[in-house]
């Protein structure tokens, strides 16, 4: 495939209705103008410190790893006003629709961190907000819906396809189409059409560059191991980005394995996807022989996507990258295991990361540090992992 | 294939009327009754076809056309059936200028080489890719020109001149111009001004120029033709006529015929 805009490597790429391309380059444009402007930067700047509670703490698990070989850092996104990292970069995209002059956000979400984090940002900049959400998403996720709307955002249950993430990014692009005017979409990941993957990446940057930081304070070295989930792969990217160069450092994306990779219900798409076009670029994609995208699955709606960002793409076809796939049971394992040793509630999504992590951990035959990006904060899944939560806990007290 | 379009667009500048151009999804709601109403919506009088393939995430359509992409996925459709349901169409209707609206994965699914070859054999004259725009036409633009297959693009409300004239150079057979921004639907009624954009894409020399989106009435289509337009698509208007009478083949097909032939009496310039 040629790609003419916004490549990585053999992916990447503009793929949007004609309508839409116009606005693309628009905010290309703005993207470029304002990374130029010191102005811009020292008012994001200071958002994400005053506002936002920059920078985030890296934290040294005390008894997580105990028995191992190895070290968790956690770099904390789950104390990021919002509680998780979608904050930084939604700060930064509703400055440049300001800087467009824009008047209305609208934006996909999943989770409902992304819907969260754009409904902040909605009433911070005084903009009218609209969130699509997947009805599927909706239902398990109400704290956050609950959490949109007292900010002052419309909400719209999207009931299309699978009711979940990949839909709700279908229904934001055609509101895009007809609202482009006075409207910027506040795309949460690093997937969809160029300039986006661009934008949000390095929207997102400062969590690996901070943490490189604190890492070389804490133990005077760089990690064996950069972790992260990967649904659409802002998180995964934003704490990579800063140590692609670093080839000492392993860079782990971890995918949902959801009921396992030999079953069909996954959202494992750079393991079991091939490359396709999906919401705006080339990338891997889950999808049948004929090229209709087919439905994920994953405990975690934040992850519940068929698609990628496609720098991850690019990442693990170089080999620069590696990904690999974490149950619901194990992430959900990990899930209460972080709470129980550490008093800390990960995300769901987050979860994933450090159930890898905790892998790595108990095979290390010697000292490992490694680095887990804990991008979000679990509150929101209380409810939904209540039911499992403590055998899983004790199946893995015996493992470790 | 821009030879049909050409002729079609010749003869109708004889008659003094533009082009009326139902689409309707192939496959919808099953594949032997999507070949029915091609049937019915030729022996009205439609002076071509657009045609879409189903797709799961069709980003540039509103409800009408998703559900009846759902429908036509349903009833077991893929782009390999429709293409040889269009070849099975083409041999009743050798004339009948044909095009295709699909989305880009479809398109790269099995090949984009080997789409715009079976499309070619099947007797597609046109292919409009709704998710390629011209700035990632690169492949796409290659493949149909290899096959003869015409590749057209649309004009949308927003577009400048460098845009327009870029679409005026690669377009080929039609060119699609929106009557409004958008997704396809018939909830809103095309909009924009269209005699400016017309008369700059006929300066650039773009093919006979055909309005979609936003398309329902005869009035729209009147009011396209006296844009200097050279015909109207209509998609969620026809699309919902077949959703409408699901229970019902018969009168289906008699509402679409009466729709084909009042569109069609509102074409005379």
């Amino acid at each position: 495939m040629e790609i003419r805009h916004g490549a990585f490597g053999r992916f990447g790429g503009m793929f949007v209705p004609e309508i839409l391309v116009p606005t693309l380059e628009q905010l290309e444009r703005a993207f470029e103008d304002a990374s130029a402007d010191a102005a811009f930067a020292a008012e994001l700047d200071g958002l994400l410190r005053e506002y936002a509670g920059r920078e985030t703490p890296l934290y040294r698990c005390r008894n997580l790893t105990e028995g191992t070989k190895a070290t968790i850092f956690l770099k904390r996104e789950d104390l990021l006003h919002g509680g998780a990292h979608k904050t930084n970069q939604v700060i930064g995209q509703a400055l440049l629709a300001r800087r467009m002059g824009k008047t209305r956000l609208i934006a996909e979400t999943g989770a409902g961190q992304h819907g969260v984090a754009t409904a902040l940002a909605g009433a911070l900049f005084k903009m009218k907000t609209r969130v699509y959400m997947g009805s599927k998403d909706m239902a398990r996720q109400a704290p956050n819906v609950y959490r949109m709307r007292l900010m002052g955002t419309e909400v719209v249950p999207v009931e299309t396809g699978s009711c979940s993430l990949k839909d709700a990014i279908n229904e934001a692009l055609r509101d895009w189409s007809e609202s482009y005017e006075n409207t910027h979409y506040l795309l949460g990941t690093v997937a969809g059409p160029h300039p986006f993957p661009t934008i949000v990446r390095e929207f997102q940057r400062v969590i690996g560059r901070e943490a490189k930081r604190q890492m070389i304070e804490a133990t005077g070295r760089l990690p064996d191991y950069a972790v992260a989930c990967v649904g659409g792969g802002s998180n995964a990217i934003g704490l990579f980005a800063d140590f692609i160069d670093e080839p000492d450092v392993r860079l782990v994306g971890v995918e949902p394995a959801g009921h396992g990779l030999h079953t069909e219900k996954h959202g494992a798409t750079l393991e079991k996807g091939r490359p396709g076009i999906l919401h705006g670029s080339y990338s891997y994609v889950l999808q049948d022989e004929d090229g209709q995208i087919v439905e994920s699955h994953s405990v975690s709606a934040g992850l519940d996507y068929p698609g990628v960002g496609a720098q991850h793409s690019h990442l693990m076809e170089t080999g620069r990258a590696e990904y690999v796939g974490i149950t619901d049971d194990e992430a959900l394992a990990a899930f209460g295991l972080l709470s129980r040793t550490e008093g800390i509630i990960p995300a769901l999504e987050s979860a994933h990361a450090l159930a890898h992590a905790l892998k790595i951990a108990r095979d290390a035959t010697r000292e490992t540090v490694i680095l887990v990006n804990l991008s979000g904060r679990g509150d929101k899944d209380i409810e939904q992992t209540m039911p499992y939560t403590k055998l899983e806990v004790n199946e893995y007290d015996r493992k470790i | 294939m821009t030879a049909r379009y050409k002729r079609m667009f010749d003869a109708l500048k004889q008659e003094g009327r533009g082009a009326f151009i139902p689409f309707v999804m192939l496959g919808d709601p099953d594949m032997a009754e999507s070949l029915a109403i091609l049937k019915t919506l030729a022996a009205s009088g439609a002076d071509a076809l657009e045609l879409g393939i189903p797709f799961s995430d069709p980003i540039a359509d509103g409800p009408t056309i998703q559900t009846a992409a759902n429908r036509a996925l349903a009833s077991g459709a893929t782009p390999t059936k429709c293409l040889d349901l269009v070849a099975a169409f083409r041999k009743e209707y050798p004339d009948l200028p044909i095009g295709l609206l699909v989305y880009a994965n479809l398109v790269i699914g099995r090949g984009i080489d080997a789409f715009y070859e079976h499309a070619a054999k099947c007797g597609v004259d046109s292919v409009l890719v709704a998710d390629a725009p011209t700035a990632e036409s690169g492949d796409f633009l290659a493949g149909a020109r290899k096959h003869g297959v015409a590749p057209v693009y649309i004009v949308p409300p927003n577009a400048d001149e460098a845009a327009m004239k870029k679409i005026s150079e690669i377009c080929e057979g039609y060119t699609y111009l929106l009557g409004r921004a958008g997704v396809t639907g018939a909830e809103s009624e095309m909009n924009a001004p269209l005699d400016a954009r017309v008369k700059y894409l006929g300066e650039q020399g773009a093919p006979p120029v055909v309005v979609g989106f936003g398309i329902s009435r005869p009035n729209h289509v009147a009011t396209a033709i006296r844009a200097g337009a050279g015909g109207a698509i209509s998609g969620s208007a026809t699309v919902r006529i077949v959703e409408k009478n699901l229970g019902d083949r018969k009168k289906m097909h008699r509402e679409l015929a009466a729709f084909v032939q009042n569109m069609l009496a509102a074409t005379k310039a």
